[in-house]
């Protein structure tokens, strides 16, 4: 086993967060090169290159997320209109098997959708209702955890054991009580609308702790720093100084923690929509084609959920091998 | 002269690695004989370490023992298969590993430990095993042993740790022991204690004993023999008097050089110039040569061999093999 | 050590106070419980009268008393959905739940420890290898795929198990039913049971792998050999002591982690338990089910965390005396 030497760490934090610790980014010289420029020099890289299986679970990412955004152009049929579905079609086998349809390569369900289709635009939702999910756990945590450790004190306090509670909770359960309480507070009629955002909130609400632990950890570190006194010296408005100052130092470690919780709010994203809290069968996630497909799995329709399943299979394992990886790259004591 | 206790012949270590493979000893030889302290000196990755695990059949991959042979009271020991060498650690071979801190287990009491080692080699009762350790731990200096053996490790201090570690190496009575800088790792006022432990103890039961270490001062007080480690080779080894008042190979007389001493006229101590060479890029010849000040042509193609160059003292240099600098 | 357990105690019932809360906010404030109760038809005048019998004009303050008080009774309020004590409910639904949990918890623990050992030990080896990426697959599956999957083996393809239900229960006592005594309860868990543990599995299978690598690679654990300690005495011994005092650690915590995960397991295999119940009662905004069951696993976590924070303290000799002394 290897153990770059700190310098290459060191040469790693600043190539992802832009500035390198002690000095204030806006005050440097003027970028010499680009960022591109500098990633085909980082050790990231060279790392990624060494490693093949992070290069083809790269590669499936992006293939799917390919297929993800122009679903609409590669699909056959809009699963989620009523008028191109036909009952007739219904619980159709995938082509080559026997009582297949060419028209319908993997098959339909038990409305007539196309599988192919209903996939295309599931895994849209997935890797949606994920990204965003992430994202705004990021959000939260990132400015809870700046917070906590810029001000500390009581607020530091209060928001800490906040996260102390919510981490006794696996992160499933605190989604789907913020499901259940917001069932609850949206009126009866928008339910569907506004399902998408019930679970973007949920997984936002649900991961951030992690987010703002680390965050904070850095924060404290770094508000003793020179630079930062300098910044108070010279009168910086603190949101200016935390904003400016401390984030770009310490939001390098959030992007493993951003990777690796991809796979887990996709994970309980299609989870909740399997329970049936999710997304509703009229525009299916791959936790609801899967559902719907579990109904099925006795009468011998395999298709309806071997395929979503497949898809969401693959897509989080390789979620989670970039995000190992990843990890690995940027810090191999964690290993 | 009898047979010694250990013979050492042409011993070889290599480690197999992605980049090639790596030989961190190379043709080392030596004789202990009973009753005698060997002490073996050189930089940190000059291979005493490395000897001393080979010699107890520690080499873990992706090491191992490439060539020569190691002797035990004249039997071959490098040969014999996992078992036959596990019954000869601890009962034949003790070893004493540098931190007493990390040496001992934290969740067993120093009773299980030895009690465990008692019987792993001899047929004692539990009872029995008890009685022979409380009797060791006194005999190693612990005071009130009989109630201080059903302690943890950490309610010991450091320098007691080591005592337990020596109970512990010597529990099965070994003939020969191998203490791997048994001292580096405790404060200056307990090494020299355990320093006298370790010589009394060899003294009382006739055991022959390595000591590894590049504290000169210990091996001057301690070792009966020095011998002197240089890139994974013996560059020079003889009684301890001969080798630190008049070193032969131009390394030894440099390290030497580096000891401090109360009644020295230089007042700068010598330095080696350069650093050892790394394990991957060890020069032909002499692996010294690229440091040597009496570096000449064949230091550069030609391996020396240890010569005589006293009484019972060799040197492997060029310089001393007659031919001189032709 | 009095004064640490002390100490850990007061933390546990300040984190109770705070899920309580939670639990509080939701049933008063989520939804209006008499609108929940009554009909639309119900004079206003008969509404004002139940929420005066409710005490629901009380202050905040003296409901939310009122609310521990009544949970510490273990009355939780009457469900909207089915008409009934939610704690009874909840009661007899309990077995079927704790018994799931505790066969993956005893399979993933078993599994899982003889697997991470056997890695750790063989680490070259190819089951080994194999051991590890079957790991990275589990862990990426979602549980209610592994469920599925399984049904589709054992039940669909090879029609060896029931993929339904707890099979033939045994009541014991007044309130426990019990699927350990008949031959259709054991058959009928075995499903739910490895898919419920198979992700505590795998966790702690890598877990016992990377802690007894680590543990080999100790000072100790050389001296030990250099003694001559048979390698049983070492691997089985030594090493393995060291090795399982983080795992107990983990996997006490992972108790709670396989309690609240069955949500999903007793509905892929329609598993009678209290999951299924808090699952219905999200899909039909069933609060005081919701506000009862969130009570219930804040509760269990909170006692798995003071339980195995105690035995850790009792099983590693340093933490004893670090707080003895």
């Amino acid at each position: 086993m290897s153990h770059p030497n700190p310098e290459e760490i060191k040469g790693l934090t600043t190539a992802l967060t832009g500035a390198s610790a002690g000095a204030a980014p806006h005050l440097g010289p003027p970028r010499p090169r680009s960022l591109i420029e500098r990633m085909k020099d980082s050790d990231i890289w060279l790392s990624f290159k060494a490693s093949k299986l992070a290069m083809v679970a790269a590669l499936v990412f992006v293939l799917m997320t390919f297929g993800a955004i122009f679903a609409p152009l590669l699909a056959t049929m809009n699963p989620f209109d009523p008028a191109q579905i036909f009952l007739a079609d219904s619980s159709l086998p995938p082509a080559w098997a026997t009582g297949g349809d060419p028209r319908f390569f993997l098959g339909t369900d038990d409305q007539g959708r196309d599988m192919y289709s209903a996939i295309l635009y599931g895994l849209r939702i997935s890797l949606i209702v994920g990204g965003l999910g992430v994202l705004l756990a990021a959000l939260i945590g990132i400015t809870l955890g700046l917070v906590a450790g810029y001000v500390g004190g009581r607020v530091d306090a209060l928001i800490m054991r906040i996260a102390d509670v919510q981490l006794t909770f696996p992160a499933i359960l605190i989604a789907l009580l913020i499901d259940g309480v917001f069932r609850a507070l949206v009126k009866t009629g928008n339910k569907e609308e506004s399902a998408m955002f019930v679970l973007i909130l949920s997984i936002g609400l649900s991961f951030w702790v992690q987010y703002a632990r680390t965050i904070r950890g850095s924060t404290m570190v770094e508000k003793n720093k020179d630079y930062v006194q300098a910044a108070r010296l010279v009168g910086l408005p603190v949101p200016i100084i935390m904003l400016r100052h401390v984030l770009p130092n310490v939001i390098g470690p959030t992007l493993v923690i951003l990777t690796i919780n991809l796979g887990l709010a996709i994970i309980t994203e299609a989870t909740l929509s399997f329970l049936g809290v999710g997304l509703p069968p009229t525009q299916p996630s791959l936790g609801t084609l899967i559902s719907i497909g579990q109904r099925y799995l006795f009468s011998g329709d395999w298709w309806i959920v071997a395929f979503p399943g497949l898809t969401l299979a693959i897509l989080v394992l390789a979620v989670n091998l970039l995000g190992d990886w990843l990890r690995d790259a940027l810090n191999p004591k964690l290993r | 002269m009898s047979v010694p206790v250990l013979s050492v012949r042409d011993l070889q270590v290599e480690f197999v690695t992605r980049r090639g493979t790596l030989r961190a000893l190379d043709g080392v030889s030596f004789d202990i004989a009973k009753g005698e302290i060997l002490g073996v000196v050189g930089e940190s990755g000059a291979g005493k370490s490395v000897t001393g695990s080979a010699l107890i059949g520690l080499i873990d991959p992706p090491g191992r023992i490439a060539g020569g042979e190691v002797l035990l009271h004249g039997e071959r020991i490098d040969n014999l298969d996992a078992e036959s060498l596990r019954r000869l650690r601890g009962k034949k071979i003790g070893m004493i590993f540098q931190d007493p801190l990390t040496s001992l287990n934290p969740l067993y009491r120093v009773s299980e430990q030895l009690i465990q080692t008692i019987r792993t080699h001899t047929t004692l009762s539990e009872r029995a095993a008890r009685e022979r350790a409380i009797g060791l731990l006194n005999e190693v200096g612990i005071p009130a042993a009989e109630r201080r053996i059903d302690s943890y490790p950490h309610e010991f201090s450091g320098g007691m740790r080591q005592r337990v570690v020596i109970a512990l190496a010597l529990c099965a009575e070994p003939d020969f022991v191998i203490a791997d800088e048994p001292t580096t790792a405790l404060d200056v006022s307990v090494q020299a204690q355990i320093i006298a432990l370790l010589k009394r103890l060899c003294a009382e039961r006739g055991m022959a004993a390595m000591l590894v270490t590049h504290d000169m001062g210990v091996i001057a007080e301690t070792a009966d023999r020095v011998g002197v480690m240089y890139a994974g080779r013996v560059v020079e080894i003889g009684p301890v008097g001969d080798v630190i008042k008049e070193p032969k190979h131009p390394y030894a007389k440099g390290l030497m050089g580096a000891i401090p001493s109360l009644e020295a006229e230089i007042d700068r101590l010598t330095q080696i110039p350069g650093s050892m060479p790394r394990l991957s890029a060890i020069p032909a010849g002499c692996a010294f040569n690229p440091r040597c000040v009496d570096v000449f042509d064949r230091c550069r193609s030609e391996r020396p061999g240890l010569i005589g160059v006293g009484d019972n003292h060799k040197a492997a240099c060029h310089l001393h093999d007659g031919k001189g600098r032709a | 050590m009095l004064a640490f357990v002390v100490r850990r105690i007061l933390q546990s019932i300040l984190v109770m106070l705070a899920v309580a809360l939670i639990a509080f906010t939701l049933f008063r404030f989520v939804g209006d419980p008499v609108n929940q109760m009554v009909g639309a038809d119900t004079p206003q005048a008969e509404v004002e009268k139940m929420r005066e019998v409710l005490g629901l004009n009380d202050s905040t303050l003296v409901q939310f008393a009122r609310f521990i008080w009544n949970a510490l009774h273990f009355d939780f309020g009457i469900s909207y959905q089915f008409r009934q004590s939610v704690t009874a409910l909840l009661a007899e639904r309990a077995p079927a739940t704790l018994e799931l949990a505790l066969a993956a918890a005893a399979f993933a623990l078993v599994v899982g420890v003889l697997m991470g050992v056997y890695c750790a030990l063989r680490k070259d080896g190819f089951l080994a290898k194999l051991f590890q990426a079957v790991s990275l697959v589990g862990v990426s599956l979602p549980t209610f795929l592994i469920g599925i999957l399984l049904i589709y083996l054992f039940s669909v393809a090879l029609n060896w198990l029931p993929s339904n239900g707890r099979g033939q229960v045994v009541k014991v006592g007044d309130w426990w039913t019990t699927g350990f005594l008949t031959v259709s309860g054991w058959k009928a868990l075995i499903l739910p049971a490895i898919t419920l543990g198979l992700f505590q599995m795998t966790l702690i299978m890598r877990l016992v792998r990377s802690e007894m690598l680590e543990v080999l690679r100790t000072d100790y654990i050389k001296f030990a050999r250099a003694r001559g300690l048979t390698t049983r005495a070492i691997h089985f011994g030594h090493a393995l002591k060291n090795t399982l005092i983080p795992v107990i650690t983990i996997t006490g915590l992972q108790l709670g982690s396989i309690i609240a995960f069955a949500i999903i397991t007793e509905t892929v295999f329609n598993w009678p338990g209290m999951g299924l119940l808090f699952l219905k009662a999200v899909q039909n905004v069933d609060i005081p089910i919701m506000a009862a069951y969130l009570m219930l696993i804040g509760f269990l976590f909170v006692m798995i965390n003071l339980i195995v924070d105690l035995l850790y303290a009792f099983v590693d000799p340093r933490l004893r005396a670090a707080m003895q002394g």
